[in-house]
């Protein structure tokens, strides 16, 4: 996995060999192509850009133009042993309903998203007051399609709430593992989640 | 006549079983009309059977031999297309009803030495799917890697995959629908009447030298128009005039899209059979994927191993794109391995037939991943 941008390495880690994938949000399928290839997974995906699902049907993978908002719930449940929601969870309607969608459609769901706990984000309200520009939230406020934006320690709350288990969580600031005080390092997060 | 040295052109089969047909009724001495292109590999892997669409017919990648023009289809099919004869054994049949070598109404009854006419028996579109499944037999075909086709072509492929599980690897179905909706019913009913209308037509009983064209002709009018979109129309007619430089307060074809539609009947009815327009517009009208299993369309994809593509197209009124998704949805909700995507394109219906470089993306993609 070592073309892999950080953040998808930590997703791929999380998924077993031969395992039944669903990538919801999948783009142009980058990384369920690449657990096909390294993990023989059986993968699908769900992605809203209609070129995103061309790209990733023409690279021979089974991935429907569709939005995870409406259409999880036309899955049966357990079908996959694990649902990804890689950095589009802050794009959804209802992150909350998402969430437990993807734990009844599979055993394990990973959810990466970017922190918005993390300093730069905070410093830049606080000191400019400005909505915040940042490596992993570059677009400006009135053209970005995140509308649900979270800190690690508000997923970790809904979690809880939802009383999801979090099998395991990783942090990453500039491509490296942040170890401690996650909600103010961490640029992104990964979380494993269980029902 | 045009020669085409790839296709055995013309080629047909009488099939050596009776049909039984989805009505109850037996048909004997099923002629199939078919072409096939490319060489079959010696474990028969690599067979593609592409369907036709309402008025289309075999010559999908060669030279039709009736009128002269290229096959409908060269731009999906041929030398370095998605569906290439270096690399697949492509077979094309005239679906049962038809009026281009298959067995249909304008065929010889061989009980009475005399043109079926309305005593063909009405057919469906599993009818078709069955004339085929007959077809591949005759060529030692056991399993397709692939049936595609768009429009009824589309429905076909689908049925494939529910009547013949085991003979699918994957369905490529492009502009269509898993049932026909009161609408579509609708629009084809105004053509039949229109075909019935027709003094000519005589209960169908017409003569081969006075056919009823002037029903027909209307009948393809009418359905042209929901090949395409209001955009597309606008953009290529407008209101503009047709050889003049105002309107001639008669009913002349005054506008250009009157005589654009005008041509697009008189052309049609030069190369297709009234009582085959009947049946084959019956048959879809009759098609229904969920109906045997009370709606539930995901029932009839229970426990499917094939792999699908469904494609639609954001003008296509006739196939919406929320009939594919229904499909989708379907596909789904058995777990089956299904891929769709929603193509932008002007051209409403008709877009799956025109240049599409997205459309070719997609198939050559979802195609090579079985290979």
């Amino acid at each position: 996995m070592t073309a892999l941008r950080p953040d998808l390495a930590a997703i791929a880690a999380a998924v077993p060999h031969g395992a039944r994938v669903l990538d919801v949000g999948c783009g142009d399928g980058a990384l369920l192509a690449a657990l096909r290839a390294e993990k023989g997974v059986d993968g699908r995906g769900i992605e809203l850009s209609g070129a995103n699902v061309a790209a990733a049907v023409a690279r021979g993978l089974s991935v429907v133009q569709g939005d995870a908002d409406t259409d999880l719930g036309d899955y049966p449940t357990a079908a996959f042993d694990v649902a990804i929601l890689s950095d589009t969870l802050q794009a959804m309607r209802a992150p909350d309903v998402v969430l437990t969608e993807l734990v009844r459609i599979a055993r394990t769901a990973v959810v990466a998203f970017p922190n918005f706990g993390h300093w730069r984000v905070r410093l830049s309200l606080l000191l400019r007051g400005r909505m915040p520009m940042t490596a992993t939230l570059p677009v400006p406020w009135y053209a970005t399609a995140n509308i649900h934006l979270c800190t690690v320690a508000d997923f970790r709350a809904l979690a809880a709430e939802r009383r999801l288990t979090v099998a395991r969580a990783t942090f990453l600031s500039d491509g490296r593992d942040v170890t401690w005080g996650a909600n103010w390092r961490a640029a992104q997060a990964v979380f494993v989640l269980q029902r | 006549m045009p020669t085409d040295l790839r296709f055995g052109l013309d080629r047909r089969v009488t099939l050596s079983d009776p049909l039984h047909l989805e009505s109850g009724a037996r048909l004997a001495r099923v002629e199939v009309g078919y072409e096939t292109y490319g060489t079959l590999d010696p474990d028969g892997g690599n067979a593609i059977l592409i369907c036709h669409a309402l008025t289309g017919n075999q010559h999908v990648a060669g030279a039709d031999p009736r009128t002269g023009r290229p096959g409908w289809w060269e731009r999906m099919v041929g030398p370095g297309k998605p569906i290439d004869p270096a690399r697949h054994f492509i077979v094309a049949a005239n679906v049962l009803g038809g009026c281009s070598g298959s067995s249909g109404p304008a065929s010889v009854d061989p009980a009475t030495g005399r043109p079926y006419g309305m005593t063909f028996p009405v057919i469906t579109v599993r009818d078709m799917v069955r004339a085929q499944a007959a077809l591949l037999d005759h060529l030692g075909i056991a399993t397709l890697a692939a049936v595609v086709g768009g429009s009824m072509g589309g429905m076909q492929a689908l049925d494939w995959a529910v009547a013949y599980p085991q003979r699918v690897r994957a369905v490529v179905a492009i502009a269509t629908a898993a049932r026909h909706s009161a609408q579509n019913i609708a629009y084809h009913e105004v053509g039949r009447q229109a075909i019935m209308a027709d003094p000519n037509w005589r209960g169908g009983d017409y003569q081969i030298d006075a056919p009823p064209v002037a029903g027909l002709a209307v009948a393809r009018m009418a359905a042209h128009i929901t090949y395409l979109s209001e955009a597309g129309l606008t953009a290529k007619f407008g209101r503009r005039l047709q050889d003049r430089d105002a309107v001639s307060f008669g009913f002349d074809a005054d506008f250009q899209v009157e005589s654009y539609l005008r041509h697009q009947g008189l052309s049609f009815v030069e190369r297709f059979d009234a009582n085959s327009y009947l049946y084959i517009t019956r048959a879809t009208d009759y098609f229904d994927l969920a109906a045997p299993h009370d709606g539930r369309l995901a029932a009839a994809f229970a426990h499917t191993a094939t792999r699908f593509a469904v494609v639609a197209f954001d003008s296509d009124w006739l196939y919406p794109t929320a009939e594919a998704r229904r499909i989708v949805r379907a596909l789904n909700a058995a777990n089956a391995r299904v891929s769709f995507v929603e193509l932008a394109s002007p051209h409403g219906h008709d877009a799956f037939l025109l240049d599409s470089p997205d459309l070719n993306r997609v198939v050559d993609g979802f195609l090579r991943a079985g290979e």
